[in-house]
């Protein structure tokens, strides 16, 4: 099979995160969505790894997860502590400071 | 066929088994400072593990302020051994570069972060919590606002003591930002120190509710952005085949030597080359605070905790500015004819919009987030000159700015009533009657925003705004100056405020801090004075430092 395909689903992936990110209201799910993002990353990275025949992309393909690992613990604990002082994870009420 | 056999060439091997991996070859020396606040950072963790609570505090204290004392002069070292000029080199297998505007700003940066580590470690302005002296920071930061827990972890004195480790990650990963030479490292720096920023955002001791919510926010959009710079990593990668800069820059400008197959399919591909480093920019101008990427600094500035504020403010921009210098620099010298219209753009915009908007804020805090935005524009303008002096030009502004944010944001921590800080606008009415000289050291901070001259703000504003114009963007300078004298008004206009209103009866009252935070102001108002009345000395090594290593 052809490796540009996997590039459309990247890029395909990517923008479905993208749009979950904007239009959806719960943090958790938002969150989801940055690490759906994170994932199409990590394809274009192995096809192009594929593509030239290096494996540059495929190390950072492992950077990545281990990048996403970690912003997975900062975020979770961030979007529990609000969650636990306000019982709602929905980004449309962290409106506090509107002007 | 012959596909297959290349695929199967990647993870198979001809029998013969290599003896030894060749380990990679570091250069512990010329990594040293970011070395060294790393190491002082795990300390940090393992003392908050072993000592006993009473202890915490000036532990911590004293390991952070050895650790960046220590790296600030690694890179002084450095800087004296020659690196910054002639003996500029790549370091740790092309990852790090180690030369003048890497040396530079990593040096602005830990100074910045020594005085922050200052106001940090406040701890007379709160009122005594059961007798206990207490910092800005939440006495337990999972507990729940107004909770049972909360009550007992105030009432037993806690202190979120492990603010300093997560201090000192944060300025490690923003040493290595400026001086990162291959994408993967941009975008693992770029991580290091926003992951910390985001925590600490959220530690409040007052006002924790909107700290939590400051957090989110810089939390939710921060990793939006880096997705999108990873995004731009994986296109750059697929075009030029490889993540260094060097080996990126040849391939942009077309002087790459062996052409693969697959690269001379995918060079030919400008939109990989385009909407990747367009999506590069993105996450890096989001760090920056340029409009349109500029939503979070309001809301996160207000509600994370006023010494963070300033340490965000201060070193994040300088590290940003720098990643952003290398990228346009050195990798993408090759089609500057595409990205200075679109930066042009971003930077008439951030200018023209950060002046316009903080003119109606009431929060002070606000009001210099919106004051940071206009800044970055200023900067902008430097960095679009493309040219040595831009280059310099920037790196002044970074350095001489910083100390002001820093400072500004130190005079905030002081006014306070029975809430906390007080940051409205209108509760500063008449400061100058009360209390004359915070009002004064805030006036000169302001002065400096507002670049009026014998100020830092006048000739960091000067050398940039001529170095834009010496490289062909008069048309920027001339919106640069107009967005001045917009910020100008509302800079004065708080000044005004504060000497010629009357105070309020019930008024914020100045509290006294401890000699930390007055260290910090009054290095900040030294700094302002200095570059303001003698920048030549330090314009010259801002021009020595301006050599990019490729």
């Amino acid at each position: 099979m052809n490796p540009v395909n996997y590039l459309y689903l990247s890029a395909l992936l990517f923008s479905i995160g993208a749009a979950g990110v904007l239009i959806r209201r719960n943090a958790i799910v938002v969150f989801m969505c940055v690490e759906l993002m994170l994932n199409a990353c990590n394809l274009a990275f192995v096809t192009f790894s594929r593509l030239h025949g290096n494996l540059d992309g495929q190390i950072i393909a492992f950077f990545t997860m281990v990048v996403a690992a970690a912003e997975v613990v900062v975020g979770l604990a961030i979007i529990v502590t609000i969650f636990r002082s306000r019982h709602s994870a929905s980004v449309d009420d962290a409106s506090l400071m509107k002007l | 066929m012959s596909s297959a056999a290349t695929v199967h060439s990647l993870w198979t091997t001809a029998a013969e088994i290599p003896d030894k991996i060749p380990a990679p070859h570091i250069e512990y020396g010329q990594l040293a400072p970011t070395l060294i606040v790393f190491g002082a950072a795990l300390v940090g963790i393992l003392l908050e593990a072993f000592l006993p609570r009473r202890a915490r505090y000036h532990a911590q204290l004293l390991l952070s302020l050895v650790g960046l004392a220590a790296a600030f002069a690694a890179v002084i070292g450095l800087a004296a051994g020659g690196y910054a000029t002639d003996k500029a080199r790549i370091a740790a297998m092309g990852a790090v570069a180690v030369d003048g505007p890497a040396l530079f700003l990593q040096g602005a940066i830990l100074l910045v972060s020594l005085v922050a580590v200052f106001t940090f470690a406040e701890r007379r302005l709160d009122p005594r919590a059961h007798g206990k002296r207490v910092d800005s920071f939440a006495a337990q930061a999972g507990a729940v606002p107004g909770g049972a827990a909360e009550q007992a972890a105030v009432k037993a004195g806690f202190t979120t003591t492990e603010v300093f480790p997560i201090l000192l990650f944060a300025v490690g990963g923003m040493l290595v930002f400026p001086a990162a030479n291959d994408l993967l490292t941009l975008f693992v720096a770029l991580e290091v120190f926003s992951l910390p920023l985001y925590v600490l955002c959220a530690l409040a001791r007052r006002q924790r509710l909107l700290s939590q919510e400051s957090a989110v926010k810089y939390f939710l959009l921060g990793a939006f952005s880096s997705a999108f710079l990873l995004f731009g990593v994986a296109l750059l990668y697929g075009y030029a085949g490889t993540v260094t800069y060097s080996g990126i820059a040849e391939v942009v400008d077309g002087t790459v030597r062996n052409v693969t197959p697959a690269l001379a399919g995918t060079m030919g591909n400008d939109a990989l080359l385009l909407i990747g480093s367009a999506m590069v920019l993105v996450g890096l101008l989001f760090k920056v605070g340029a409009v349109p990427f500029h939503m979070w600094t309001p809301d996160v500035y207000q509600g994370a905790p006023t010494p963070v504020t300033g340490f965000m403010a201060a070193a994040t921009k300088v590290a940003a500015f720098g990643a952003l210098l290398r990228l346009l620099y050195v990798v993408l010298p090759g089609m500057r004819w595409d990205w200075r219209p679109v930066m042009w753009g971003v930077a008439i915009v951030t200018m023209l919009a950060g002046a316009i908007v903080a003119v109606t804020q009431t929060d002070v805090k606000r009001m210099l987030a919106y004051s940071s935005i206009a800044h970055a524009g200023f900067i902008l303008a430097g960095v679009l000159a493309a040219t040595p002096d831009g280059v310099s030009s920037v790196l002044f502004y970074l350095a001489a700015y910083s100390f002001v944010t820093l400072g500004a944001f130190a005079v905030v921590t002081l006014v306070r009533d029975a809430g906390g800080e007080a940051t409205h606008l209108s509760k500063w009415a008449g400061l100058g009657r009360r209390s004359p000289l915070t009002a004064a050291v805030f006036a000169v901070f302001l002065l400096a925003f507002a670049g009026i001259p014998l100020t830092s703000g006048f000739s960091g504003k000067f050398a940039v705004f001529q170095a834009a114009a010496g490289g062909g963007a008069g048309e920027l300078v001339v919106v640069g100056v107009i967005a001045s004298a917009i910020a100008a008004f509302f800079y004065i206009r708080v000044i005004v405020l504060m000497f010629f209103s009357e105070p309020r009866p019930e008024g914020p009252t100045v509290a006294v801090p401890s000699p930390l935070t007055m260290t910090a102001i009054a290095l900040g108002v030294a700094v302002t004075v200095a570059l303001g009345v003698a920048p030549q000395y330090f314009l010259d090594l801002a021009g020595q430092a301006g050599v990019f290593v490729r």
